[in-house]
């Protein structure tokens, strides 16, 4: 489902670090956990599967497709089409209300729009799912509570059944109780939907639910070079 | 959606964004009001006589004969004889004529001699006649009329006496004639307001003992003895006139202007207050370029606006752009709220300048006889608005390209 070889890349600008990568590959329905310490290149890493940063050499196959080939405006498209994103900060538009949040990928994504059907219902069905009130949809997602906030960035990352999740350190801001609720409700969605989930944390005892673990320096290394 | 979710970014800013609209209202509101002013200030110029079909003088030019019988500015050139103003005056076209005497002053107010059939036909602002604030027309030889301005400036009342004095400000009153006030005019907005009126026989009683503009030595004529006298006036500055049909109009001042025994000049009030309005209208158009500025001024204030919430807002695009959004999307959304906010600022300026007109127009018209008049916005107005929201939406452009160039640069990930 994702695959990338031979992959290089470096920020622009003086002292950036870079990033080299041999090979690293997710299965269709696949869960993995991808550890890393911060600063170990993690963000990097879903900056190049997400497409909003071009490797220099070597190839990204996102669902088989070389992203590299894209149009930037295509490429923004391929995203939100086959990447559900979760953020750590969740990252809700404040000032939306919860049924708009949730259905903001699909505005740019008409494949996900389609399986979607009515948005309205399939957002009010995944709130359901989420535990959450169906009379919090028209509220601004600024009220939320975290835990809230945090079922609802699920949501948006589920609304049309994208292939392939990607989750950046979505419970660091949680207490392990919650994280603990959090997972399950993610894993529950992800297994009935088939998705490939990719999480990205550097907290080691989430390991145990995922069919893989990766730690991030067996895959990449940092290359820091002093101007 | 978009719209929805534009609306609620701009409303999550409500503190900035409100003082943007505002300031976008108030220049509009200047530039509307200063157009309002400005066609309010050409139709109460061209209003200042109405009803008046022709204008009959000495022959000189169209502009300095409208100067000096409708606005009291300047000086005739020459009088017209007394028969010539009996002949025009039998003439069949006429329905009637008001004879105009000026030449004397009361203070730094014009004095104008005229007929009773004055206050009957001098019209403004689209036939108003003249109102009596307090008192009546000039029963008696020696009684006088003011305007509301003499009336204001020198606090007169009726039954204060005034004396005349000969000629514009000149040392030589008419002191042995005083005159009684028996009438102040409401205020009309036209130079009516400042001039003293008195009739024709006055203007000829106190000239009894003045040969070539100078009094005669030594000679003092009574008062009793004038009235007796046969106080027909030998000329008149110049006359309004009335046809009985518009349509003889031009052919009454063509018999006027060819009027073989002395050389005469009959205008349109109409077409010489445009040939005038031609001359002053240059300060119009200076005043509507400082208005037009200053709405530029507001909305280059929007785009600093606009420049200085960019990097607050980074985050807000990265997840616009996580979501899918293309950076052109991001730019849209930015003009977009531009074209939002100019919208706002126009409509509520619109709005404000009605209240502000409401409020505003007795209050003019009373201090300044200027009519400001209450009406739907005008295509005019209506493409001031969409050129307001064009603009803001064009100006937001810049803002909007470092937008793209930062969401380009951010991606997803908001890396501060």
């Amino acid at each position: 489902m994702l695959q990338l070889c031979g992959v290089k890349f470096r920020w622009p600008g003086q002292g950036a670090f870079g990033l080299s990568l041999s090979d690293f590959a997710v299965h269709q329905g696949e869960t993995v956990l991808l550890l890393g310490e911060s600063g170990s290149g993690k963000s990097t890493l879903l900056s190049l599967i997400c497409g909003t940063v071009l490797a220099h050499s070597g190839q990204v196959l996102v669902a088989k497709q070389d992203i590299s080939e894209l149009s930037a405006a295509a490429r923004d498209r391929f995203r939100v089409e086959h990447i559900g994103m979760i953020f750590q900060q969740f990252n809700l538009l404040p000032f939306g209300s919860v049924v708009d949040n949730i259905l903001l990928p699909i505005r740019f994504a008409p494949q996900r729009r389609r399986r979607a059907g009515d948005g309205q219902a399939e957002a009010l069905r995944l709130c359901r799912k989420l535990g959450l009130q169906p009379n919090i949809l028209p509220a601004k997602a600024a009220r939320l509570s975290v835990g809230q906030q945090q079922r609802v960035a699920v949501a948006r990352a589920l609304i049309g059944q994208p292939p392939i999740v990607i989750a950046d350190e979505p419970t660091s801001a949680l207490d392990a109780g919650s994280q603990s609720a959090f997972l399950d409700l993610l894993f529950d969605q992800v297994a009935e939907n088939n998705t490939t989930l990719l999480m990205v944390s550097h907290d080691p005892r989430l390991a145990r639910r995922f069919d893989r673990v990766l730690q991030m320096e067996d895959i990449a290394q940092i290359e820091s070079l002093a101007a | 959606m978009i719209l929805r979710l534009a609306i609620g970014s701009l409303g999550a800013r409500a503190l900035t964004v409100a003082m943007t609209i505002l300031a976008i209202a108030l220049s509009v509101v200047l530039f509307l009001g200063v157009e309002k002013v400005r066609a309010g200030a050409k139709a109460s110029f061209a209003d200042t006589i109405s009803g008046t079909d022709l204008i009959v003088g000495a022959r000189s030019g169209s502009v300095q004969l409208l100067l000096y019988s409708v606005f009291r500015i300047g000086n005739p050139t020459n009088n017209v004889t007394w028969q010539s103003y009996q002949e025009i005056a039998r003439q069949p076209q006429v329905d009637w004529i008001v004879p105009i005497s000026l030449g004397d002053s009361h203070r730094q107010f014009r004095v104008m001699g005229t007929s009773l059939a004055f206050f009957d036909h001098y019209k403004y602002r689209q036939g108003r006649g003249l109102a009596f604030d307090e008192g009546v027309v000039m029963a008696d030889l020696y009684d006088a009329v003011i305007g509301a301005d003499v009336a204001a400036t020198l606090s007169y009342e009726v039954g204060d006496p005034i004396v005349v004095a000969h000629g514009i400000a000149s040392f030589t009153e008419h002191d042995d004639q005083p005159f009684r006030l028996s009438g102040v005019l409401e205020k009309t907005g036209t130079p009516v307001d400042r001039t003293v009126i008195v009739s024709m026989e006055a203007i000829e009683a106190i000239h009894v003992d003045w040969r070539n503009g100078a009094k005669t030595p030594g000679t003092t004529t009574p008062t009793e003895v004038i009235r007796q006298m046969d106080l027909t006036p030998k000329a008149v500055t110049a006359a309004l006139v009335g046809v009985e049909s518009p349509l003889q109009t031009f052919s009454l001042q063509r018999a006027i202007n060819q009027y073989p025994n002395e050389a005469l000049l009959a205008v349109l009030p109409g077409v010489a207050l445009q040939e005038l309005w031609g001359i002053v209208g240059v300060a119009e158009t200076a005043l509507l370029g400082v208005s037009a500025m200053v709405v530029v001024t507001a909305l280059i204030g929007m785009m600093a606006t606009i420049f200085s919430s960019l990097n607050e807002r980074r985050r807000e695009m990265a997840i616009f752009r996580a979501m899918g959004a293309r950076p052109s999307i991001i730019m849209g959304l930015l003009v977009l709220e531009a074209a939002l906010t100019a919208a706002a600022g126009a409509v509520l300026g619109l709005g404000l300048l009605y209240v502000g007109l409401i409020i505003a127009q007795p209050i003019v018209d009373g201090a300044f006889g200027l009519w400001l008049p209450i009406e739907a916005p005008s295509l005019r107005e209506i493409w001031v608005i969409v050129g307001v929201v064009a603009a803001g939406a064009i100006v937001s452009l810049i803002p909007a390209l470092r937008a793209y160039r930062l969401s380009v640069a951010d991606g997803m990930m908001v890396r501060i």
